[in-house]
């Protein structure tokens, strides 16, 4: 009776913020307001939203998040072995230095980069000092990538991060014992054993790289539309809740599609799937 | 059931929980404005005089606006939308009719400036801030005088200049440059238009919003579309701009006050736009916020080298070709399919 109760405040929330608006998404995506007021129940949105251009520019998004989420993954991998194998007293310290920049405001960190790959900005004026020519690194998919990588890097390193020092040492002992060298016991038991860290840091970085749309309109200077930023012009300048909606259903969709792809190939034994993770 | 109906219970407690620490002594008056777009120190000046306090609220872009209002809920008394938002609320029964003979300041307004087509009788709005989209450039790069459209085409200036990431407004751009009008409801025109957008995408620095001063200030481009009063920041404190308005014609747009709907305090509301309309106020704004006002005793109380400039008071002449932009209903999604054609690309 007690654990009936003590769930009843987790039930109201998850019914209030996720139940609830989904069914509402859901349901603005499946009707069609006339210009009188009247609606009617329809696929045209989800029809409209497989037009050429709108695949393009999913096809797109989909590239970029992507990429961001590999990038990350080769460059946050190593860092989280580095972080877990420091003495602890450092490691407290590193991990915090890691975590630091991420209490300043998300877009003042943007905004940060727009000054540091500017035409007239630091990297060009180290790069004039030298007496190289100037480069245009803004406005690129270079730099959106670069911010997208910079801005969810952290998400990659921290799961994969603990995982690895709450991982068994006694097993990793054993197979050096079996008279595994360094290479096959990363293989054969560190790596393995980190994929539930590896899946949560893939997910945490890919949703939001695939559905940013202030990245690319600050260092993509508008030039291209990513998914978040064709959802949000719907919401907010044209007003068409309904294909809003069908679009981010769509999103939706393709996120759980991927998700359930990687628990898949995430391993058989339940307790090696990222699903305890996140 | 029962567990529906003591959910149902608990949101309506919720509810009366929040409403209950309303105090009822003091009337409160919700404005709700543009970001940066009046003087906050004329709300002390408000209160001392009539007693009423401002509790102020800012947004973004028109359609922000108009989205919160048109869901309901919201208890705005006063709103500054534009032109062609205005004639969509009007015609959606989105705000309240105003009593010009409870605005006895609204005489002030230069007469050029009222009983315009998006609101014919000013029955419901009254005039705030005018001015234009042109195009602003940094002579010590431009050498050339800029007076066309056609300069954003130029293959020499490729990489330099920056559109708005606005689709209404670099459409505008692209139907004045060949000659249509920019209120244009024929999709072939909507079409030629995206076409020598596509072409000249490739020379687009960025498509920018609210940071092209920053841009322009640093030198990150040397030319950009913007509104006037954006142009007239810049100018005032830096020597090497100019703005030009374009001879094939612009958008001129207004930004008129209004009541929404579900607004509470009616009657302080007619007070606010009075006292806005007041020659001194008007001043305070106009000189925080720099755009061009409608108030004529405004005008008397401003710097006379900002008369005849582009960038505030430009001469008549210069603004044949200008239109005010009108609410497209329901073709606004021709606009939606052409710009995203644009972005895809």
């Amino acid at each position: 009776m007690i654990k009936k109760l003590s769930s009843g405040p987790y039930l109201f929330w998850i019914a209030m913020f996720v139940v609830i608006p989904i069914l509402m998404v859901f349901g603005f995506s499946m009707i069609t307001t006339n210009s009188d007021g009247s609606w009617q129940i329809t696929f045209s949105n989800f029809t409209r939203a497989f037009d050429p251009i709108y695949i393009a520019v999913l096809a797109r998004s989909l590239k970029i998040a992507v990429e961001a989420t590999l990038i990350c993954f080769f460059i946050g991998y190593p860092m989280a072995m580095i972080l877990a194998k420091m003495n602890v007293r450092f490691r407290t310290f590193a991990v915090m230095m890691f975590v630091v920049p991420m209490w300043m405001n998300f877009l003042l960190r943007t905004y940060a980069w727009m000054t540091i790959l500017g035409k007239n900005g630091v990297l060009n004026g180290i790069l004039s000092f030298l007496g190289l020519p100037q480069v245009q690194f803004l406005y690129s998919e270079g730099a959106v990538l670069l911010g997208m990588v910079y801005n969810f890097l952290p998400f990659m390193v921290l799961p994969i991060y603990t995982v690895l020092t709450k991982m068994d040492q006694s097993l990793i002992e054993a197979a050096e014992d079996l008279g595994g060298n360094k290479k096959i016991v990363f293989l054969k038991v560190i790596f393995p054993l980190s994929v539930p860290g590896i899946l949560s840091g893939v997910s945490m970085v890919f949703m939001p790289a695939v559905s940013t749309f202030v990245i690319s309109n600050l260092l993509y200077g508008g030039q291209y539309m990513l998914i978040g930023n064709l959802i949000e012009q719907q919401f907010l300048v044209i007003n068409d809740w309904n294909f809003g909606s069908a679009v981010a259903m769509i999103l939706m969709l393709l996120i759980l599609v991927s998700m359930a792809i990687m628990n898949r190939v995430g391993g058989d034994n339940p307790e090696e799937r990222g699903v305890n993770l996140w | 059931m029962k567990k529906v109906l003591s959910l149902v219970l608990l949101v309506a407690l919720m509810g009366t929980l929040f409403t209950g620490c309303k105090k009822d002594d003091q009337v409160v008056l919700n404005v709700y404005n543009w970001g940066d777009y009046i003087d906050e120190d004329i709300f002390d000046i408000f209160e001392e005089e009539t007693g009423i306090k401002v509790n102020y609220e800012t947004y973004a872009t028109n359609e922000e606006m108009y989205t919160k209002i048109k869901k309901g809920g919201t208890q705005y008394d006063i709103a500054i939308p534009s032109d062609y938002m205005i004639e969509k609320m009007i015609k959606e029964d989105l705000v309240e009719p105003i009593d010009l003979t409870k605005i006895p300041n609204y005489a002030n307004i230069d007469t050029r400036f009222k009983n315009l087509a998006f609101d014919p009788n000013n029955a419901y709005s009254v005039p705030y801030f005018w001015g234009t989209v042109g195009i602003i450039y940094n002579t010590n790069i431009i050498t050339e005088p800029v007076d066309s459209w056609n300069v954003l085409w130029d293959e020499k200036y490729a990489g330099q200049f920056t559109m708005v990431d606005s689709q209404r407004d670099s459409i505008m751009v692209a139907l004045k440059k060949l000659g249509y009008s920019m209120n244009t409801k024929s999709v072939a025109e909507l079409e030629a238009a995206r076409d020598v957008l596509i072409e000249q995408k490739p020379n687009v620095l960025a498509y920018v919003g609210d940071n092209v001063k920053d841009m322009l200030i640093s030198e990150e481009t040397a030319m950009a579309v913007v509104w006037s009063g954006e142009a007239s920041t810049v100018i005032q404190e830096y020597d090497n701009f100019e703005y030009a308005l374009p001879k094939e014609g612009s958008n001129i747009w207004f930004d008129n006050v209004v009541i929404p709907k579900g607004a509470k305090n009616i009657d302080a509301a007619h007070q606010f736009v009075d006292f806005l309309c007041r020659g001194d106020i008007g001043f305070k704004n106009a000189d925080y916020v720099g755009y061009a006002t409608c108030n004529t005793e405004t005008m008397k109380l401003l710097d006379p080298a900002l008369m005849g400039t582009t960038y505030a008071y430009p001469d008549d002449a210069l603004l044949e070709n200008f239109e005010i932009f009108s609410d497209p209903g329901d073709f606004i999604t021709e606009y939606d399919r052409v710009w995203t054609e644009l972005k895809a690309k």
